[in-house]
C-alpha cells in the first residue's frame, strides 16, 4: 500500500475551514491520490465547533478518521486544537493558528479561556507548529486569508510541490483576490519550512 | 463549494446526486430544505432543462413529483428523514398507483442527530409502504445507483425510495461524469383511472399489483448488480449496506462481505448462500436492526445489534471494537474544555424577541429553525420543541388543558418558513377552537437554518427569480385572527410593549417580528455601521452581555485594574463590542442605561 494519511481540520464556524480543506483535497487529488472528505453542515455553523476530515490514499473507504489516527491536525483556533485530542497519536503533527475565539460561556463571563491550553498536547510529546495566521494574513493585506496561510503552513508536511497549491488557489479564488491569497499561502509555507 | 473540475469530479454526495438526477433525465424535482438533504435541489436547480422548486412542505413536494410522474416525466422528491413523516400520506398510496415517469423519493437520514430532533431509520418506511429502497455507501455509488433507481421505477411501476445519510450527503469523493439517459415513457395526459384513482374498488385491485411487484423485485434483487458478494476470509462474514459497508471494509479488509445496494426487498437466496459460506455471520448497520430482523425472520442465525450499537453513527473504530474487542488501542483522553455550541449570529433579529421572552414569565412553545437556538443560555427562552409546525398546536393544547391558569402565560414561536410548512393549520385550529395563546411569527424572509433557501414568503423562487410573497398579516386575518401586530425585533423596548399587550388579549393574537436575516446577501452587502463600546462609561452591569451576542465579550478586571481604568473598585469588568463582528442591529444599545454603547460614526 502506498502513502496514506488523515488530516483533521478543526476550528470555529466562519473561519474558512471548508475552503482550506478543499484546497488540500484538490492538491491531494492532483497528486493522484484517492480522497474522501467529511463535513457536517447545519448546526455546526453559527459559530459552533466545526471540523472537516480529509482522508487520502490509494483507495479510501471510510470518510471518517478513526480516533487515534489523525496524522495531521490543522487547528484554526487554540482551544479547538485540544478538543479533538483523542484523534491524535504520538506521531501526529498539530498545526495551530494562535488565534483565540471566545466561546459563549467565556464571552459572557461564566468561565475563563483555559490558560496555556496547548500544553495538553505538547505534554504528550506531540509536535506542535504555531502559526500566527491572523497576523500574517493582516500583513499580506487581507485578514480573511488566514485560512490560506494555514494551508501554506500544512503544505510542507505533504509531498506536493508549492506550485500544485498555487495552481489550485489561482483557479479557485476570484481574480481580484488571487495575489493576496498566493501571498498568504507563501507566508504560511515559510512558517513551517 | 460547488465548483467542478473536469472528469474526475470532486463532489459531495448531494452534488453527485444532483448530477445523477440531471443525467437520468429528471424533468421535475420538488422538496423542502432539511439538513442533510438540502443541497440536492440547490445544485439541481443550476442544471438546464430540469424544473426545480421549493415546496412549502415535503407532502406537497412529493405530490408535485407524483403529478409529474403521472404526466409521464421522470420526477424527484427530496427531504430529510423527518420530512418523510410529513410526506408519508402520499407515499403509501403512491405505492399503489405506481408511476408513469420514473419517480424517486430521496430521504436523508441523520444518525447521531447532527442537525435533527430525532434519529429515525427511514428503511422502515420501505417495509411499511411496500416499496423498494436503494442505499448507496458513498458519493460515487450514489450517482450510479440513482440513475438505476429511475430505470427500476419505470420497469417495475413503482416509486423508489433512495436513502442516504449525513455521511453520504456531506461527504466529498471522486465522481465521474456519465452518459445522459432518458425515459422511454411519452409525456402527456393519459387517463388511467383504475391506476390513478385510489378509492376502495380500484385500490383493492392495485393492492394485488403491489404484492406481485414486490415478488418481482425480490427476484430481481437476487441478480441485481448492486447486491454483491465480495469473497474473502470466510471465518467472519458481513452483511451490510450504506456507509456501514465502508466501516466494515476499513476495519476488516480481508473478510467476506455481502454488500446490499438495495435494503428492501432483500435477496433471500443470496443471503442464505452467503450465510452458509461463512463461519460467523455479522450484520452491520446503523440505527435499527432492519436487515438483522428480516434475516433472522428467514431463520438465519447472526450477530447484529447484540454487538453493534443501535444509537448514533457508526465508524470504523466502533465496528472493529464491537466485533473484536481486543483490537482496540488506547487513546489520548479528552480534555474538559468550555463547549462551543452554535449561537444565533451577531445582529440576528431573533435574539431581540428571545431576550424579551427570557424576561417574561411565559412558557415558550418553540419550533424548528435557527430560533431553536433561543433555547441555549444565556437567553434560555424556549421550553418545548417537537417538530415542524408543532409550536402552535402545543400552545393551544396547553391553553385548553390549563384554562384560565394559562392566560397570558403561553406563547408559541415559529419562523416564517416553518409557519408556512405546517404551522398555519395549527393557527386555524387555535382560532376555530378558541384559545387565547399568543403566536409570534419570526419573519426573517428566508429559510435560514438550512443555509438560506427562499420560501413562499421570500418573494423569490429557488432560482432567485421574483415570485409571489405571502402577505402574512393578511393570511392571519383571513383565518380569523383579529389581533395582528407587526414589530421590529431589533427594537427591544418597543417589542416588549407590544408583546405584553398581546399577552393580555382574551383572543388569539399574532405578533409578526419582521427583520431580514443578517446572512441574506443583500444584508451582507449593505453598508454596516457597527456599534462600539465607550469603555470608560461601562459600569459592568452586563445588561448587553446577557443578550448572548457573539460580538459582545465580557472582560473581567481586578480591583487594581478597575481603579486604574477609573472604575469603582468593586466593578468586576467591562463589556466590549468586537466591531468586526458587529452587524449594527442596535439591540445592545437599547439595553444600555449608561450611554456606553454608541454607533461607530459618533
Amino acid at each position: 500500500m502506498g502513502a496514506q494519511g488523515n488530516i483533521l481540520f478543526s476550528g470555529v464556524g466562519g473561519q474558512g475551514i471548508l475552503l482550506a480543506s478543499e484546497i488540500m483535497a484538490y492538491a491531494l487529488l492532483a497528486a493522484g491520490y484517492d480522497a474522501k472528505k467529511s463535513e457536517v453542515h447545519g448546526m455546526a455553523q453559527r459559530g459552533g465547533s466545526v471540523t472537516a476530515q480529509l482522508r487520502y490514499g490509494d483507495k479510501v473507504y471510510s470518510p471518517l478518521i478513526e480516533p487515534g489516527r489523525a496524522d495531521i491536525q490543522v487547528a484554526f483556533e487554540m482551544m479547538e486544537a485540544v478538543r479533538y485530542l483523542p484523534y491524535l497519536h504520538k506521531g501526529s503533527t498539530v498545526i495551530v493558528n494562535t488565534q483565540k475565539i471566545l466561546p459563549p460561556s467565556v464571552a459572557t463571563g461564566q468561565t475563563s479561556y483555559p490558560e496555556n491550553v496547548l500544553d495538553h498536547i505538547t505534554a504528550l510529546g506531540i509536535r506542535v507548529v504555531l502559526v500566527d495566521a491572523f497576523d500574517l494574513a493582516r500583513e499580506v493585506g487581507e485578514v480573511r486569508t488566514a485560512n490560506v496561510v494555514m494551508v501554506g503552513a500544512v503544505s510542507t508536511f505533504l509531498p506536493m510541490d508549492a506550485s500544485v497549491y498555487e495552481g489550485i488557489i489561482s483557479a479557485r479564488v476570484p481574480a481580484r483576490f488571487r495575489d493576496v491569497n498566493l501571498q498568504a499561502f507563501a507566508a504560511g509555507r515559510k512558517v513551517s519550512q | 463549494m460547488t465548483e467542478k473540475i473536469d472528469n474526475p469530479l470532486w463532489m459531495s454526495g448531494n452534488e453527485a446526486i444532483a448530477l445523477a438526477a440531471y443525467e437520468a433525465g429528471v424533468k421535475v424535482a420538488s422538496g423542502y430544505p432539511g439538513t442533510p438533504s438540502t443541497e440536492i435541489l440547490e445544485n439541481l436547480s443550476r442544471y438546464e432543462g430540469v424544473y426545480t422548486e421549493w415546496a412549502p412542505n415535503e407532502k406537497v413536494g412529493l405530490e408535485v413529483a407524483i403529478g409529474a410522474s403521472f404526466a409521464g416525466v421522470r420526477a424527484l422528491a427530496t427531504m430529510k428523514h423527518v420530512g418523510l413523516n410529513v410526506a408519508a400520506d402520499p407515499l403509501f398510496t403512491a405505492s399503489y398507483t405506481g408511476v408513469r415517469g420514473g419517480l424517486v423519493v430521496i430521504v436523508a437520514d441523520d444518525p447521531e442527530m447532527h442537525s435533527s430532533q430525532n434519529e429515525q431509520d427511514s428503511r422502515n418506511y420501505a417495509f411499511a409502504a411496500k416499496l423498494p429502497m436503494l442505499e448507496p455507501s458513498d458519493p460515487a455509488e450514489a450517482k450510479e445507483l440513482l440513475k438505476l433507481a429511475f430505470a427500476i421505477s419505470e420497469e417495475y411501476d413503482t416509486p423508489v425510495l433512495f436513502r442516504i445519510t449525513t455521511r453520504i450527503a456531506h461527504v466529498k469523493g471522486v465522481i465521474t461524469k456519465g452518459e445522459m439517459l432518458s425515459s422511454l415513457v411519452t409525456p402527456g395526459i393519459e387517463k388511467m383511472p383504475a391506476k390513478f384513482v385510489m378509492l376502495p374498488g380500484n385500490a383493492r385491485a392495485r393492492r394485488v399489483v403491489v404484492e406481485e411487484r414486490m415478488r418481482l423485485l425480490r427476484e430481481m434483487a437476487e441478480n441485481a448488480p448492486f447486491n454483491v458478494v465480495e469473497a474473502g476470509d470466510s471465518r467472519r462474514g458481513f452483511i451490510t449496506s450504506s456507509v456501514s459497508y465502508l466501516y466494515v471494509k476499513a476495519s476488516f479488509p480481508d473478510a467476506a462481505v455481502l454488500k446490499l445496494g438495495m435494503c428492501w426487498p432483500l435477496p433471500e437466496l443470496m443471503i442464505r448462500d452467503f450465510a452458509k459460506s461463512v463461519d460467523q455471520l455479522y450484520v452491520v448497520e446503523e440505527l435499527d436492526p432492519f436487515l438483522e430482523l428480516h434475516i433472522r425472520a428467514m431463520g438465519i442465525a447472526c450477530h447484529g445489534k447484540d454487538l453493534i450499537p443501535s444509537q448514533g453513527e457508526l465508524n470504523t473504530a466502533i465496528v472493529r471494537k464491537a466485533i473484536d474487542p481486543t483490537s482496540v488501542a488506547e487513546l489520548f483522553a479528552p480534555v474538559a474544555l468550555p463547549m462551543r455550541p452554535p449561537n444565533m449570529c451577531a445582529g440576528c433579529p431573533h435574539r431581540g424577541i428571545f431576550y424579551n421572552l427570557s424576561r417574561m414569565k411565559v412558557f415558550v412553545s418553540g419550533d424548528i429553525g435557527c430560533y431553536t437556538l433561543g433555547f441555549l443560555p444565556p437567553l434560555s427562552a424556549m421550553d418545548s420543541c417537537v417538530c415542524m409546525g408543532a409550536s402552535v398546536g402545543i400552545a393551544h393544547g396547553m391553553a385548553k388543558a390549563l384554562g384560565d391558569d394559562a392566560k397570558g402565560k403561553v406563547v408559541s414561536v415559529i419562523g416564517d418558513s416553518t409557519f408556512i410548512h405546517t404551522g398555519l393549520s395549527g393557527l386555524i385550529n387555535t382560532v376555530y377552537n378558541g384559545s387565547s395563546s399568543l403566536l409570534i411569527i419570526l419573519d426573517n424572509r428566508i429559510t435560514a437554518m438550512t443555509g438560506q433557501q427562499n420560501n413562499p414568503a421570500s418573494g423569490c423562487n429557488i432560482k432567485g427569480e421574483a415570485a409571489n410573497a405571502i402577505d402574512l398579516e393578511a393570511l392571519c386575518r383571513a383565518v380569523g385572527v383579529k389581533h395582528v401586530d407587526v414589530v421590529n425585533p431589533h427594537d427591544i423596548n418597543g417589542c416588549r410593549k407590544v408583546l405584553n399587550k398581546a399577552l393580555e388579549c382574551d383572543e388569539v393574537s399574532v405578533v409578526i417580528a419582521r427583520a431580514p436575516c443578517v446572512l441574506l446577501p443583500e444584508m451582507k452587502k449593505a453598508a454596516n455601521i457597527p456599534y462600539r463600546t465607550l469603555v470608560a462609561s461601562c459600569t459592568g452591569c452586563m445588561a448587553c452581555v446577557r443578550l448572548g451576542c457573539p460580538a459582545i465579550s465580557w472582560n473581567p478586571v481586578s480591583p487594581e485594574k478597575a481603579k486604574s481604568l477609573g472604575y469603582k473598585e468593586k466593578q468586576k469588568g467591562f463589556a466590549l463590542i468586537n466591531e468586526v463582528q458587529c452587524n449594527g442591529c442596535g439591540q445592545c444599545q437599547a439595553l444600555c442605561k449608561f450611554d456606553a454603547i454608541v454607533r461607530q460614526e459618533a
